[in-house]
């Protein structure tokens, strides 16, 4: 039996979510090889080679892999993956986009979002934004699975020494161009990764009023993040969003100001560690899950907090 | 340019679902049912695309029950000209849809495919992807943006770090996202109209396609519980209670 695990990455950098897949396909046994697949990303595979329990790092290192466009990872994916029993990719934005397209191209289903494993061919994931968690087997002989970072905690970085060989052929589809990339740039923890997370919601009542949460988010370390009302409204931009269609995170400490607490907020951050709620409607249903809640004015709560840190 | 939109009947985002007491599923007796969210930004979005001269027919396509039929006509009452109900009694997993919506796709050669992203009921986002790798065509998963040109689709994508852009030549399939628009609502007189407006049932047997599960779900329990905690009276108190008692800040 034996896992491939295709790493999370920017071509220069291993994403520690890697290292939370690396843990489910521990759990799940057998030799696990890590595929990473990009263009010149040989600082990545040397990474995954040092890895503790990764047997070999596969390296698809060509043009056509840069942007790892799913038309071209998936015919890749297949090639490579062929004779392992279980494929795992994690649930960010670029696992869930083409994971599904390697399950289909294998004709077999694929298990989405994981949080735990219960035995090679059975697997826990939530379902109906985490209200409930769902016990799913799958019963196709090849397993194609996206893991929730958050559900495993990560394989130690380092004490592996695995080799690593070319693999793969360049596969370019030909049917889609990457264009640009806008990503954010920011100085603080990324949000899946942060030990502490503070995010507003609509009753911040404006983008400019969240450099209030970045004063505090600055002493403690913290990443910031935001509700879903608080980006339609155009606030902030969609990469902060936490919640069942955002990112999801479970974070040592959160604290959620001027968030009501909608079930669709609630499923990307109740599995925090402690929660703090900050609002002013003391019927606000984060209430119901926050272990300190603060009924409070946020423009007046939240200079304080920052003072008193 | 005809354009398809795949929609699914699934529980209300506004209601909290309940487990079944025997941990066999959720208990879906009596619960008010709608178009999937990204569903029906989907449809808004093929809607726009006719309105702006680009698509010349929406069609809503469904896999389901026969009381999906309640959707699509919501779909028709938002501006899809026709829907197709591919009826099936037995639950349809994403890589079923996909196969069977790859048999309509043979069927009707749109030049778009838009679904939603995701339902929220399964979450797993997979049918749109899934669909792609069946017919060979290229995805612009998560849109917060769609443009037609030229017979190219350029598709702004939500990421994990920002925004992506990519193009892709058509036909495409495209997945919405929450901010690619704010659906409109259906007036009285189109969803008058809309009950003349034709809906077509097939099966996925007739469809030639095999839809049986492939995974079966053992059990649905609830997550672990989280209860409230306190309130505490002061910043001063909570900072307190952060360092001393849950000890989480220094």
């Amino acid at each position: 039996m034996s896992v491939l695990v295709v790493a999370e990455h920017d071509n220069s950098v291993l994403r520690p979510v890697t290292l939370n897949v690396l843990a489910a396909a521990g759990e799940i046994g057998g030799d696990v090889d890590v595929l990473v697949a990009g263009s010149d990303c040989e600082d990545v595979a040397r990474s995954a080679a040092a890895v503790g329990g990764v047997s070999r790092v596969l390296c698809a290192d060509a043009p056509a892999y840069a942007h790892q466009l799913a038309e071209n990872m998936a015919p890749l994916i297949v090639e490579v993956g062929t004779d392992y029993e279980h494929i795992l990719a994690a649930h960010t934005t670029t696992g869930k986009n083409f994971l599904p397209r390697v399950a289909a191209l294998f004709d077999v289903a694929m298990i989405s979002d994981i949080i735990g494993v219960d035995s090679p061919d059975t697997f826990k994931r939530p379902i109906y934004a985490g209200n409930g968690i769902a016990t799913v087997r799958s019963n196709d002989a090849k397993k194609v699975v996206s893991v929730r970072g958050t559900g495993f905690d990560p394989v130690p970085d380092g004490g592996g020494s695995a080799s690593v060989e070319a693999a793969g052929s360049e596969h370019d589809a030909g049917i889609s161009d990457f264009v640009r990339d806008e990503l954010a740039k920011s100085e603080r923890p990324e949000l899946t990764a942060a030990r502490v997370v503070i995010s507003g919601g609509r009753g911040m009542q404006s983008g400019d009023n969240f450099k209030l949460l970045e004063g505090v988010a600055d002493k403690l370390g913290a990443a910031v993040g935001a509700s879903r009302a608080a980006v339609d409204a155009g606030f902030v931009p969609n990469d902060m969003q936490v919640g069942q269609t955002g990112k999801i995170v479970a974070p040592e400490l959160y604290v959620a100001v001027g968030i009501s607490g909608a079930i669709q907020h609630l499923a990307g951050m109740k599995d925090s560690k402690v929660i703090v709620a900050i609002n002013k409607d003391e019927e606000a249903p984060i209430f119901q899950v926050a272990d300190y809640g603060l009924v409070a004015d946020l423009f007046t709560a939240v200079p304080e907090l920052d003072d008193a840190l | 340019m005809k354009v398809l939109v795949p929609v699914k009947r699934v529980v209300d985002a506004n209601v909290k679902v309940r487990i079944k007491p025997d941990g066999s599923g959720i208990d879906l007796t009596n619960v008010k049912m709608a178009v999937n969210p990204f569903c029906e930004i989907a449809i808004e979005e093929a809607v726009r695309l006719q309105e702006a001269g680009v698509a010349t027919e929406v069609i809503a396509v469904s896999v389901g029950g026969s009381n999906c039929q309640e959707q699509l006509r919501t779909c028709l009452a938002l501006g899809a000209d026709r829907a197709i109900l591919v009826q099936t009694e037995t639950e349809a997993q994403p890589l079923a849809v996909a196969k069977i919506l790859k048999a309509v796709y043979d069927r009707e050669q749109p030049g778009i495919v838009i679904f939603g992203k995701q339902s929220i009921d399964g979450d797993n986002g997979q049918t749109g992807q899934m669909f792609a790798a069946l017919t060979g065509l290229p995805q612009g998963t998560f849109a917060s943006n769609l443009s037609v040109t030229d017979g190219k689709a350029e598709v702004v994508r939500e990421v994990d770090g920002g925004l992506q852009t990519v193009m892709l030549s058509l036909p495409a399939v495209v997945t919405t996202d929450l901010r690619l628009n704010e659906p409109r609502y259906a007036s009285l007189p189109n969803i008058m109209k809309a009950r003349r407006k034709p809906l077509d049932v097939t099966t996925p047997e007739e469809l030639g396609v095999d839809a049986a599960p492939r995974f079966e779900f053992l059990s649905v329990e609830p997550p672990p519980g989280r209860s409230a905690g306190i309130k505490v009276e002061s910043v001063e108190e909570l900072v307190d209670k952060l360092r001393n008692e849950a000890k989480v800040i220094e």
